[in-house]
């Protein structure tokens, strides 16, 4: 069992996510960070798709009350057993009554935390990924806090203390990244320039950015004039409401881009214009508060070839482990 | 009078990155377009296409996601396209749901004291939602207003948001659709199950949180129930589904406490009807056959 001692900023416990029910209003959640998610728990030799914690900003501070194998990945956020400093991206033993915490965060935003036999909360509609907004399943719909007991499943016994990934497999983060986009949806609601700006502009992360979407500023966007259609709403940048793309990018007001993630809203009034492609959803999701983001227009192909790409650093790293065992 | 024909444009498709498709069936609201969602939505779903991971209805539009590795999303727009062309008549559309009675409490106390703390974020703050609504849509009485807004039923013509949201689309024909502007900025907060108005569509607030909708009244029964106390959500936490039909029915304070009750001992349970919904008969007389489908709820 783990005892929570601390629960950090905000850390929840998150799978591969919830799926099926996006038409009720339901979205996915899960890891955001999907590559270092499923590392994690190749390196403590659970099945890729087990539940982690996932640590938002900084580390939550656990108490094991048994032995346990424990691997973090993900943003750079120091592991130390009692004070002693421990590696990432690769696995150790924690003896029982060792406290796990962390250091101070470097690059990224979103370190993992998988423990052999993952993180045991109760399924909730397929997934044990905590939903916070509407309290929906992990621990308790929440993140975590002082005095909360997460149990641990059965480890599989197929990896051991020093299992680690090579460098060349492990992410970099920079404080300025270019994510890829395929404009379309509503797009033709904005004006030609403000498209152009759209993709010209350095834009900056706001303090609003978490599960749910993070909120850009840098420029401000103008949207075509025209006699709202019945339905839509009088504000230009409203249209009859739409379903919104997870990694999609709506600009209410013509103010503040939102770029939804996996606890996305998952439709409203606003004209969506752009979606970032799934290859690139972990790199957003590891971008932080004050960092740099700009958008670059891609095809399908590209986006496609991108996916495979990423599809391939995964299985260079199971090849690499030798999982899945 | 009977629900004017609209002719739709072509459908636009249009890709949501690699993962989702989305097309628009027209730019305005329409039953027709709506229809035309749930009846493509409905077949796209028995067809179980492999790769194809969530099916979205959206009030004149819809929104698919897939697993790019299974299906590549021109193959899956190709699919959609000759289901379009399958669908093309409004008979197409027939569908089986059901009509539910969802008891609320209009110009209620408490969306009434959430109101008065926002007043910088209304338009007229000298007066409540319902006052401000009634007189914007040329009621000459608050109570005619009132009546108005729940004489005919709702159609749940999209779901989402946050889980279980229903977008809410009164069953008469355009000109007597109650059209609201939403707050001129969002408030931070608004009681759970208000009852929302926005633009052309009623909501149910599933849970507390911020809101920019017209706030009109309570509902005295939850729509999103996570623990799954109630026996309507023992298979799923959210009641609302695309292409439900529900009538709101104003009670008194006194009906909505006992409901209120019931719901807290765990033996509320809403009251629902099948019905097979036909948009032809609709279309031709819709005072008359929503009449008929209130008949099946309450006969």
């Amino acid at each position: 069992m783990i005892r929570v001692v601390g629960g950090g900023l905000s850390t929840t416990v998150q799978d591969a996510g919830r799926f099926g029910l996006y038409h009720l209003g339901v979205p996915p959640s899960g890891a955001l960070d999907g590559f270092s998610y499923r590392v994690a728990n190749m390196l403590v030799g659970n099945d890729e798709g087990a539940a982690v914690l996932e640590a938002t900003y900084s580390g939550p501070t656990l108490e094991f009350t048994g032995d346990a194998l424990v691997a973090v990945t993900g943003a750079e956020l120091p592991p130390r057993i009692d004070g002693d400093d421990r590696p990432q991206w690769e696995a150790f033993g924690v003896a029982a009554g060792q406290v796990l915490d962390f250091g101070y965060l470097g690059g990224g935003a979103r370190a993992y935390v998988a423990v052999a036999g993952g993180i045991d909360v109760r399924e909730v509609l397929g997934s044990r990924s905590t939903y916070t907004l509407t309290g929906v399943g992990g621990h308790q719909g929440r993140r975590l806090q002082e005095g909360d007991e997460l149990a641990v499943g059965e480890p599989s016994g197929r990896a051991r203390p020093g299992t680690r990934v090579g460098g060349a497999a492990r992410p970099t983060f920079s404080r300025e990244i270019e994510l890829r986009v395929m404009m379309g949806l509503c797009d033709y609601r904005l004006t030609g320039e403000s498209a152009e700006q759209f993709l010209s502009t350095e834009w900056t992360i706001t303090p609003e950015a978490d599960r749910v979407g993070y909120r850009y500023r840098g420029a401000e966007l103008r949207f075509a004039e025209r006699e709202p259609p019945f339905g839509a709403g009088h504000d230009p940048s409203n249209v009859v409401d739409v379903g919104y793309p997870v990694g999609s990018i709506q600009v209410p007001g013509g103010i503040e881009p939102i770029l939804l993630l996996n606890d996305a809203v998952t439709g409203g009034g606003y004209a969506t214009i752009a979606t970032v492609i799934s290859a690139d959803l972990e790199r957003a999701a590891q971008s932080k508060t004050n960092e740099r983001t700009r958008f670059r227009p891609v095809g399908l192909d590209e986006a496609l070839e991108a996916r495979a790409e990423r599809r391939r650093r995964l299985e260079a790293v199971r090849a690499e482990l030798g999982a899945p065992f | 009078m009977s629900i004017e024909a609209v002719e739709l444009p072509e459908p636009r498709y249009s890709l949501g990155g690699d993962e989702f498709v989305f097309v628009e069936l027209d730019q305005e609201m329409s039953f027709q377009a709506n229809f035309k969602s749930m009846g493509v939505c409905t077949e796209l779903r028995e067809r179980r296409l492999p790769g194809v991971t969530e099916i979205c209805p959206g009030n004149a539009s819809y929104l698919v996601r897939l697993d790019p590795d299974t299906l590549h999303s021109r193959d899956l727009v190709a699919e959609l396209q000759e289901i379009d062309a399958s669908v093309a008549g409004p008979a197409a559309y027939t569908f089986e749901t059901r009509i539910v009675d969802v008891p609320v409490l209009l110009d209620d106390p408490w969306t009434r004291e959430t109101m008065d703390r926002f007043p910088d974020r209304r338009q007229d703050p000298t007066v409540t939602d319902v006052e401000f609504a009634a007189r914007l849509n040329g009621f000459a009485s608050k109570e005619d207003f009132l009546g108005a807004l729940v004489a005919s039923p709702y159609f749940v013509t999209m779901v989402g948001f946050v889980p279980g949201t229903p977008w809410c689309f009164q069953m008469v024909p355009r000109e007597r659709i109650i059209q609201v502007p939403k707050y001129v900025r969002p408030r931070t907060d608004t009681p759970p199950l208000t009852f929302g108005y926005g633009g052309a569509f009623g909501c149910i607030y599933p849970v507390r949180g911020p809101g920019g909708f017209q706030m009109f009244g309570i509902f005295a029964a939850p729509i999103f129930d996570p623990e799954q106390r109630l026996p309507d959500f023992a298979d799923l936490i959210v009641f609302p589904r695309p292409g439900d039909i529900f009538k709101f029915r104003p009670v008194e304070r006194d009906e909505y406490d006992a409901v209120r009750a019931r719901v807290e001992d765990g033996s509320f349970r809403y009251e629902v009807r099948p019905v097979e919904f036909e948009p032809e008969p609709f279309f031709a007389e819709p005072d008359a056959y929503n009449e008929g489908l209130l008949a099946r709820l309450y006969g």
